[in-house]
């Protein structure tokens, strides 16, 4: 006997492959014997469902409709189930060849049950598909996300790329003494070298810093070499707001110390510090300068991006662009901080932030850093 | 530092391939910056020298005439001019047609009233010059030339305007370098050609100063060099057309023939020379002294000055006559009826004359030199040319002898010379002899048997080996000197407070706000804004003795005001929303003579974009979990001025208060303008690092389940949902897993003056699932502390 016994008549498509499993598993051809009338009945009976079925089947276009079809034909009530209860009235040779027919149609019937229900469910979904179609071009919903300030921005990177050179980063007092911002740097008071950094005064012996070189002195008081850092922070001008003058800017200031540090040593580490900034093709050149605090004394100059040194208006016709002082530590800041010059050197850099950032975002007013319109921050 | 390349080619001949730009280029190379250059008469194309030959009167114009004038080209040209000085036979430069004049001013043949004018005669204004170039002309009118020049010739060779300028910038280390003569030894140097040096000699000279002066330096420290020479029948004319181009290049004025010399010697030799008038010299004698407490000066800019005992001045027998290194008196200057002069050549002090400069207010071109420390030795040369110029002018007769006070030091500077350190400390590898011939060539000499570099006068800069180092690398070539890696082992790592910042940081940003940077000083007029109380220590502040303006007179001891003004001007710049931060410093001010303290504080303000006190209060909770702050408390504030006093809180940790939120008061936004709600909070960033922990460390998943139970309590209005949790978490103990608000509610069916509070508990325990009885008993613990601080489940 093949046919499953089943009792489950609300299943849906886990009773058609239940059937499906017991059609395939159906064996060769039962022998053919000699039929009474009540067998050519049933056959035809079933016949005529298998018939009658696939009509109905047709006319039945969506799912609620398959679903009571299945009930009505295959359920426990159904078509199919009350023909097979006439089997009783069969002899045992007989039941074999009936039962396997009826599991048959009953086969057929559930496949083509189950191709309706399939193509229905499809046509549905593409239905429904089709009316959660969206213009995809519509704009998305961000989350928001803040901004870093583009100084920020640029000098967070300037700290990666001096912390992967082995520098740490440290930072010192705004208002400090002048003895740091001045004195120890080899500038007295009364040194004209005091004129290039007009200098806002709470005492006669405090100030707000005008360079972050003051850090310098403070970190060579503290720790003794080798001595790798850079220092950034705010200093103080006493220069009117405008374009390209800001009483409050923003430096980073670089210090390295042990023995045998050379100029050589200055200028390759300055120069990777430039290639990793503004990329390998990118040219430097030091031309001598005078700072109180170093000898020799440098500035560095990049080739402009503009005009690649032929000159032009972004570099005043030089060709070149000044970005950083820089040079070896003076002897008498190093004896200054305890350090002896014949057994140590050292030398000190130091850029100014605003000026990277504003050729890096080609900003012309530095006023707009200060000023913080939404609609400048929201930019970068 | 102007420098006429015409002067300079008296002592440095140069390949006349070098072109302005290759020098410029050069010199800044081996150390003295170029910033610029000139080609004089470079806006000047095509105007030449014409000469008048007829006029005429113009037929339709009683203002204007009609000449003719020869150009050289064969055909004289026609021009209709309406000045009146022009004359027949007269010397003039025209613009011809198709002509450029200074400014880009293009001038074409054209008609005026009828006449065709083929080109323009030209004025010293149309030309870029004034008077003070050319005497002789006239500033309204056409410049009518008295130059040796040719019809034809081009105008900037006929009168010398064809100079070009170089603009250097010399650091203050340098001011020898503030001359044409140490400019050319630089040039020299570079260039490695010979230098020609002048030695000024008087040919003639005529009676003798000893007979009218005699110089008394009071005191030698601040002045230790005085050279006083003299000259009589002096004639007080214009200086020659060399002297005048050479000052021009140089940027300076033509005065008179007296003036100008002192002028162009201080600018060759970088001296600064004085010339008094000797009938002002009362009783023939010079005293460098000390000022007198209140004595006064009129000086030459015609401003009575009071003057203080550390200044130094130059007297005579009864008043300062100028105030040393820094300006002449009023009677000092020379003029038409100067007969007879005195020539000062002298060196002062530098730090001296700067602080005496500063304190009068008054930089000149003279104190700006001396401040940076002159050579003594420089004085005497100075005045030799000086007084060879006056002969060489026929301005006057020199007179026989001089008055030289000499204190100053004249055993030359000598250091050590070291090779071998100098190779290493640059980088390099060159031999001695290649040093010394470096050496060589800005006068530094060598004495063989010291080992000792002798060091010029002129070089006071030069003080040790390092010094040494930088002569040598800036002629040897800073671009030669090998590029090399640090040795060592590169180690970094950021600090636990350089994390905990970057973690701020990406918290804020994370919470939608955009970044910040504002000036760290304020007007403490901002304190009124933000409705500090009159008596609150956060009005004293650290006070900046020079500020630029009021507005930025004190460091801010509250960064409220920084942030209200950032808001402020998006709000006025009709910007919607603005969500900020800002990590700002605060600086409160300690003792006298102490450093003040600089706090950091993370700064948030908000408007728009539905911001409320909840948004603000969430950002501040997320940045306390997210930086592990776990143990804190906040309370309602409801008398601080600046803030919405039934909207403000501050948060409380560790026993101190940590912050403060809430919504800015309306009659603080009135004051700066912002017409919407403003919120902000303000936390102390290195309470937070002391307070925040970054250990983390994983609990395991629950294996049992929660069991969740909500309760709907009534109570007073008034009474903060915070005191309702706090009970709740006091009674129910570790098994409660969260507790959650999720109603707050007034109005039908609650009683006037109450409200509704309905919270969800999450119970659970960790090693079995709670039954309903404990459960129960829990809740029941809860209610009843609940009762205790007046809330009750509503029936």
């Amino acid at each position: 006997m093949w046919v499953v016994p089943r009792n489950v008549v609300d299943d849906s498509l886990s009773s058609l492959e239940w059937g499906r499993k017991a059609f395939l598993l159906s064996p060769p051809e039962c022998v053919r014997t000699r039929f009474n009338d009540e067998v050519i009945q049933v056959k035809e009976a079933l016949e005529a469902i298998r018939r009658a079925a696939i009509e109905r089947l047709d006319a039945a276009k969506d799912l609620k409709s398959l679903d009571e079809l299945r009930v009505a034909l295959l359920g426990k009530k159904g078509e199919l189930t009350a023909i097979l209860k006439q089997m009783g009235k069969l002899t045992p040779e007989e039941r074999p060849v009936i039962g396997q027919l009826a599991n048959e149609v009953r086969a057929d019937i559930e496949k083509e049950l189950e191709t309706r229900m399939a193509a229905v469910k499809q046509a549905m979904q593409d239905a429904r598909l089709e009316a959660e179609r969206l213009d995809v071009t519509l704009p998305g919903k961000k989350p928001l996300l803040g901004k870093k300030h583009p100084l920020t921005l640029v000098l967070d990177e300037l700290k990666d790329i001096f912390l992967g050179m082995g520098f740490d980063v440290v930072q010192g007092p705004e208002v400090e003494l002048d003895y740091y911002n001045f004195e120890a740097l080899n500038i007295p008071k009364n040194h004209p070298a005091r004129d290039t950094q007009d200098t806002f005064y709470i005492t006669d012996n405090i100030l707000l810093r005008t360079q972050t070189s003051g850090m310098q002195v403070r970190v060579m008081e503290e720790k003794k070499p080798p001595i790798r850092v850079i220092a950034p922070g705010r200093v103080y001008r006493s220069d009117a707001v405008d374009a390209t003058h800001s009483p409050v800017f923003h430096q980073i200031e670089g210090l390295v110390v042990d023995k045998g540090v050379t100029m050589g040593d200055l200028k390759g580490t300055l120069e990777i510090f430039v290639k990793k900034l503004y990329g390998e093709d990118a040219q430097v050149r030091f031309r001598p300068h005078h700072f109180p605090f170093t000898e020799p004394s440098a500035e560095m100059d990049v080739m402009c991006f503009n005009c690649h040194g032929e000159g032009c208006r972004l570099c005043k016709n030089e060709g070149w662009i000044e970005i950083l002082g820089c040079g070896m530590v003076h002897p008498k800041v190093l004896r200054g901080c305890g350090i002896d010059p014949e057994v140590y050197s050292g030398f000190a850099f130091g850029l100014g932030l605003e000026r990277i950032v504003m050729r890096r975002y080609n900003i012309d007013d530095l006023r707009l850093f200060y000023e913080n319109d939404m609609r400048f921050l929201d930019q970068f | 530092m102007n420098l006429s390349m015409r002067w300079l080619g008296d002592y440095v001949r140069l390949d006349k391939e070098i072109t302005p730009r290759a020098y410029s280029a050069a010199l800044t190379m081996s150390g003295s910056k170029v910033e610029g250059y000139e080609v004089e008469g470079s806006e000047i194309d095509k105007v030449v020298v014409g000469k008048v030959l007829s006029i005429v009167k113009h037929p339709n114009a009683d203002s204007l005439v009609i000449c003719q004038v020869d150009v050289g080209a064969g055909q004289p040209v026609q021009i209709v001019t309406g000045a009146t000085n022009v004359v027949e036979g007269a010397l003039v430069p025209v613009a011809l047609d198709g002509s450029t004049l200074p400014g880009g001013k293009k001038i074409h043949k054209g008609k005026l009233r009828g006449e065709v004018s083929e080109g323009m005669m030209c004025s010293l204004g149309e030309l870029g010059l004034t008077v003070h170039d050319f005497p002789y002309a006239i500033e309204d009118g056409i410049f009518l030339l008295e130059e040796d020049c040719q019809v034809g010739q081009d105008i900037r060779s006929a009168i010398g305007f064809d100079d070009t300028c170089v603009e250097f910038e010399i650091t203050s280390n340098r001011p020898d370098c503030l001359s044409v003569l140490g400019l050319a030894r630089e040039t020299a140097a570079t260039y490695q050609k010979p230098l020609t040096l002048p030695r000024p000699a008087v040919e003639k000279t005529v009676d003798d100063i000893h007979n009218y002066l005699s110089v008394e330096v009071k005191n030698p420290e601040l002045c230790p060099r005085y050279i006083a020479r003299m000259a009589k029948n002096i004639k007080i004319e214009p200086s020659p057309r060399w002297m005048r181009e050479r000052l021009r290049a140089s940027g300076v004025r033509p005065i008179n023939n007296i003036v100008d010399i002192t002028n162009y010697v201080m600018l060759e030799y970088g001296q600064p020379m004085h010339a008094f008038d000797y009938q002002y010299v009362k009783g023939g004698k010079i005293i460098v002294r000390n000022a007198a407490d209140g004595e006064t000066i009129t000086t030459l800019d015609d401003v009575k000055r009071t003057l203080t005992p550390d200044m130094l001045v130059i007297a005579d027998e009864s008043a300062p006559t100028a105030v040393a290194g820094v300006m002449g008196g009023e009677f000092s200057g020379i003029n038409e009826n100067t007969h007879m002069i005195v020539f000062e050549s002298a060196n002062f002090k530098g730090s001296s004359v700067r602080i005496t400069a500063k304190k009068l207010g008054m930089r000149t071109e003279a104190s700006g030199r001396y401040e940076k420390g002159l050579d003594p030795q420089c004085c005497l040369p100075a005045v030799e040319r000086a007084c060879q110029l006056v002969e060489q002018l026929g301005a006057g007769e020199i007179m026989g002898g001089m008055i030289d006070v000499d204190h100053s030091q004249k055993e030359p500077h000598t250091i050590p010379f070291t090779p071998d350190w100098i190779n290493r400390f640059l980088g390099i590898e060159i031999p001695a002899e290649q040093m010394l011939e470096i050496l060589a060539r800005v006068e530094v000499s060598y004495d063989k048997e010291k080992n000792l570099l002798i060091c010029p006068s002129f070089r006071a800069d030069l003080e040790e080996k390092a010094d040494i180092a930088e002569e040598v690398a800036r002629f040897y070539g800073y671009d030669k000197i090998p590029v090399t890696a640090i040795r060592g082992v590169a180690e970094a790592a950021h600090t636990p407070r350089q994390k905990f910042d970057r973690k701020v940081q990406e918290i804020l940003l994370g919470s939608g706000l955009h970044e910040v940077i504002t000036y760290s000083f304020i007007s403490p007029k901002y304190y009124d804004k933000i409705r500090l109380p009159g008596d609150s220590p956060l009005r004293r502040s650290v006070v900046i003795s020079n500020p630029l303006g009021e507005d930025t007179s004190v460091m801010r001891t509250t960064a409220i005001p920084s942030m209200m003004e950032v808001l402020s001007r998006n709000y006025n710049n009709r910007n919607p929303s603005a969500w900020m931060y800002e990590v700002a410093t605060e600086y409160h001010p300690k003792g006298e003579d102490q450093l003040p303290d600089e706090i950091p504080n993370v700064v948030i303000g908000l408007y728009g974009s539905d911001a409320d006190y909840f948004t603000l209060k969430g950002m501040a909770e997320l940045l306390l979990e997210r930086l592990g702050i776990e143990d804190w408390d906040i309370e309602a504030v409801t008398d601080n001025p600046t803030f919405h006093p039934g909207r403000c809180a501050r948060l409380i940790a560790g026993g101190e208060e940590i912050g403060l939120l809430g919504e800015i008061h309306p009659a603080v936004c009135e004051n700066y303008g912002i017409g919407t709600k403003v919120y902000l909070a303000k936390l102390d960033a290195d309470r937070l690092f002391a307070l925040g922990s970054d250990d983390l460390s994983y609990h395991p998943l629950p294996r049992f389940p929660a069991t969740s139970r909500d309760i709907a309590l009534l109570c007073d209005d008034r009474l903060p949902v915070r005191t309702l949790e706090k009970a709740i978490r006091a009674a129910a103990g570790n098994l409660l897993e969260k507790l959650e608000l999720f109603d707050v509610y007034k109005g039908q069916q609650i009683p006037e003056g109450k409200k509704s509070v309905a919270m969800s508990l999450t119970l659970r325990a960790a090693d079995r699932t709670l039954t309903d009885e404990e459960s129960d008993g829990l809740m029941a613990k809860v209610v009843a502390a609940l009762e205790k601080v007046g809330a009750y489940l509503r029936s």
